[in-house]
């Protein structure tokens, strides 16, 4: 099996489908000649040419709005936004419209596209190049979301995506563009949506994490383990509809729990986790579930090492949950 | 308007077009039908601001590439247009900026060292390190804050020179943004509100060829973007964006307009981006090398120098002297910025709220209290 890069991934699964499947086009800003500002699209506009590889006006709501007619047309989109923190512009197309097309044309209308966008901090980013707003769209009825941790998940993740009836968010974690490496499946390569991954066995504290942070918590985990604690690290892959089966079981197990997200404490998708724990696990529970976040502030810039929730905050997390 | 054989500044001769204001000629002499009548002092002033910028662009650049500075986002080749506008707005007048205009806000009266804090997001930096290099804000002067997001100071510039109207306050509102805002939702609202209710704005499109890798054609369909103004009711009007006596007639027009309270007024200066977008890019993946001789030929500088060596016999002695003198405030500027401390960790929870809710203050003790991350000046 090849070795890839994030990057290289996510373009081979592109690559990969737009060949088998002619309905599939890629529009975005700057992701046809140049081929992305993170170079994910680069090759496709010379293979796929101009109708299926576009370089748009610069208007995120003029993407996405298009992109669902494309779709209802019977195309399948997987529309670029730039960064994250430049979905807004499109926000009410995607959660007034996109969101709730097949619903409220009762079924007669699903519009189906991929919304792949790049993720979260650690690169110096600032407010508006840093953000992880997968909450802002998980509480919107109708929409799967989506963030890969490795180039085989996310090539797998993604051709799911594709393929998959539902529109998609897809989140790729920018800082780890080109520095998660690993090896990827040639062809046809799928990852089931939701379904998380076990990607570290445990008995003491389960560790619920996605994305870039899932290095930092692998890092704290090992750090813990020199102290006698033995952490369960699930990936969650999928965020929503998330697996709860892989959640509850580890939990049952461990009875401690630490969930680990780059966006902000209140409201984020680890306020949900948490919940559904105490749902449906309380019993077991042996220590009050812990959140590591990043902070209810914008995002900074100087102290953005300071606001990720990286290792060291997660290591005393996991031990004061393990010596509760 | 009929279709034009030269679209949006997609050549550089279409700073030639008869509908393009021009005032300085390529000998250094200016064409009086337009020429504003600026004093020699004045020109002089604004030259060495022209250099000045260009002189942080260079510097800046290299001070990235060493990795002393995160980022930087320059405005090499578009001098002109930004401190020609900037100049021609009266000090009761308000600028909003897009992120490319930090000769503005120097012009408005941004302490260098304020600006190079800015650059080094340091405990001075106006914006108390939180935003990017380049996002800086500047009240003092009248100047706007920074943000990334394109077009939305669009719509705030259109409501803060209606407010000023509201109040019947005499203050006009400049605007900038480039030729890719004018996709942006915030483009259209803006210019819809100015001209249905006439608000003392003057829009001020630096169209500068590119939006990063995207190319004016692929912005718009319309032959130039001042003729947008049209669908709105805005009258529009394209200058020469290298020309620093073009800007000045041009925005000065659009002031004494907003003034008279005729309302907004739409500028389409024609520019170029003679850098890549910023430091993150690398424009030999899109353009042509060959393509910026001709734009390189309309470099607002020289064009400039012509002039004043015509008028005032400066001389190359004398670029010299003013190279050394900026060379040496900057090297000073950037010497104290980067012996400057980060900003304190608290400073993360101030100013989310007027007030620090209980919330954020479980969170900052909790940093307080916790163990420091790696990897900045801690
Ligand atoms: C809403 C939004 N989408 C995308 C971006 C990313 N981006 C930053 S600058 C830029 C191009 C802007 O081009 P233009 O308006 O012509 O201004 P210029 O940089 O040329 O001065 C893009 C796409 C952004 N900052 N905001
Ligand atoms: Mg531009």
């Amino acid at each position: 099996m090849p070795q890839m890069n994030m990057v290289q991934a996510i373009n081979d699964a592109l690559r990969h489908e737009m060949r088998r499947d002619s309905r599939v086009v890629v529009l975005g800003e700057d992701v046809g000649k140049v081929g992305g500002v993170f170079r994910v699209t680069q090759g496709l506009f010379d293979e796929f040419g101009d109708d299926r590889v576009i370089d748009t006006p610069l208007s995120e709501g003029g993407i996405i709005g298009t992109a669902i007619g494309m779709a209802l047309y019977g195309l399948v989109p997987v529309p670029e936004i730039q960064f994250s923190d430049f979905i807004f512009p499109a926000y009410d197309q995607i959660v007034s419209e996109l969101a709730k097309y097949r619903y409220r044309s009762g079924g007669e209308y699903p519009a189906k596209l991929v919304i792949r966008t790049p993720t979260g901090g650690g690169i110096r980013g600032g407010h508006y190049h840093s953000q992880s707003p997968e909450a802002q769209f998980i509480h919107v009825a109708g929409l799967k979301v989506v963030c890969p941790s490795n180039p085989a998940d996310a090539k797998g993740l993604l051709l799911a995506s594709i393929r998959d009836p539902d529109p998609v968010l897809f989140f790729e974690p920018k800082r780890i563009y080109r520095a998660a490496k690993g090896e990827v499946p040639e062809g046809d390569h799928t990852v089931p949506l939701g379904k998380a991954s076990v990607v570290r066995k445990g008995q003491h504290v389960t560790i619920v994490v996605w994305g870039a942070m899932l290095y930092e918590a692998l890092d704290a985990a090992n750090q813990a383990a020199a102290q006698g604690i033995d952490c369960e690290i699930i990936d969650l892959r999928t965020l929503w509809p998330l697996d709860i089966d892989t959640i509850i079981t580890s939990v049952k197990k461990t009875g401690r729990v630490v969930v680990v997200h780059e966006a902000p404490k209140s409201c984020g998708l680890g306020g949900e986790i948490v919940a559904l724990i105490n749902e449906k696990a309380f019993l077991h529970l042996e220590a009050p579930p812990k959140r590591v976040t990043g902070f209810d502030t914008p995002f900074p810039y100087t102290l953005e090492m300071e606001y990720l929730p990286l290792s060291h905050r997660i290591l005393p997390a996991i031990i004061e949950t393990a010596r509760y | 308007m009929e279709g034009s054989a030269h679209p949006v500044a997609r050549h550089p001769l279409d700073a030639h077009a008869p509908d393009v204001v021009r005032v300085l000629r390529d000998d250094g002499t200016l064409d009086p039908t337009n020429d504003p009548g600026l004093r020699s002092d004045e020109v002089l002033t604004l030259y060495r601001a022209m250099v000045r910028a260009r002189l942080l662009d260079e510097r800046l650049v290299l001070l990235q590439r060493q990795g002393r500075i995160g980022f930087h986002i320059g405005c090499k080749g578009e001098e002109a247009s930004i401190l020609g506008s900037a100049f021609a707005m009266r000090q009761n007048d308000w600028i909003f900026p897009c992120y490319r205009e930090f000769a503005a806000a120097l012009w408005r009266g941004m302490p260098l060292q304020r600006y190079v804090d800015n650059m080094f997001g340091n405990a001075n930096d106006p914006v108390k390190g939180r935003q990017m290099p380049d996002h800086y804000t500047w009240k003092s002067g009248k100047f706007g804050s920074v943000s990334s997001p394109i077009g939305t100071q669009i719509t705030q510039a259109v409501g803060f020179a209606w407010a000023a109207k509201i109040r019947k306050e005499d203050a006009a509102v400049l605007v900038y943004f480039g030729d890719g805002a004018t996709s942006s939702n915030e483009f259209h609202n803006g210019m819809n509100f100015a001209g249905v209710f006439k608000t003392p704005t003057v829009f001020f499109c630096r169209n500068n060829g590119w939006a990063i890798s995207v190319p004016t054609e692929r912005q718009t369909a319309s032959d130039t973007f001042a003729q947008k103004g049209i669908a709105y009711g805005v009258p529009g009007v394209r200058c020469d964006g290298n020309d620093l006596f073009a800007v000045v007639k041009v925005t000065r027009d659009a002031v004494a307009r907003a003034v008279r309270g005729e309302g907004p007024t739409i500028i389409e200066a024609l520019t170029y981006r003679l850098e890549g977008h910023s430091t993150s890019d690398d424009p030999k993946a899109y353009r042509p090398e060959a393509g910026l001789d001709s734009w390189r030929r309309l470099d607002p500088i020289p064009r400039l120098r012509r002039h004043i060596e015509r008028t005032i016999g400066w001389t190359d002695a004398q670029d010299k002297e003013l190279e050394t003198e900026l060379d040496a405030e900057l090297k000073a500027a950037i010497a104290v910025a980067e012996k400057t401390q980060a900003p304190p960790l608290e400073s993360l929870f101030e100013d989310v709220y007027g007030e620090l809710p209980w919330h954020l203050q479980e969170q900052r003790d909790e940093l307080l209290r916790g163990p420091r991350a790696k990897g900045h000046g801690h």
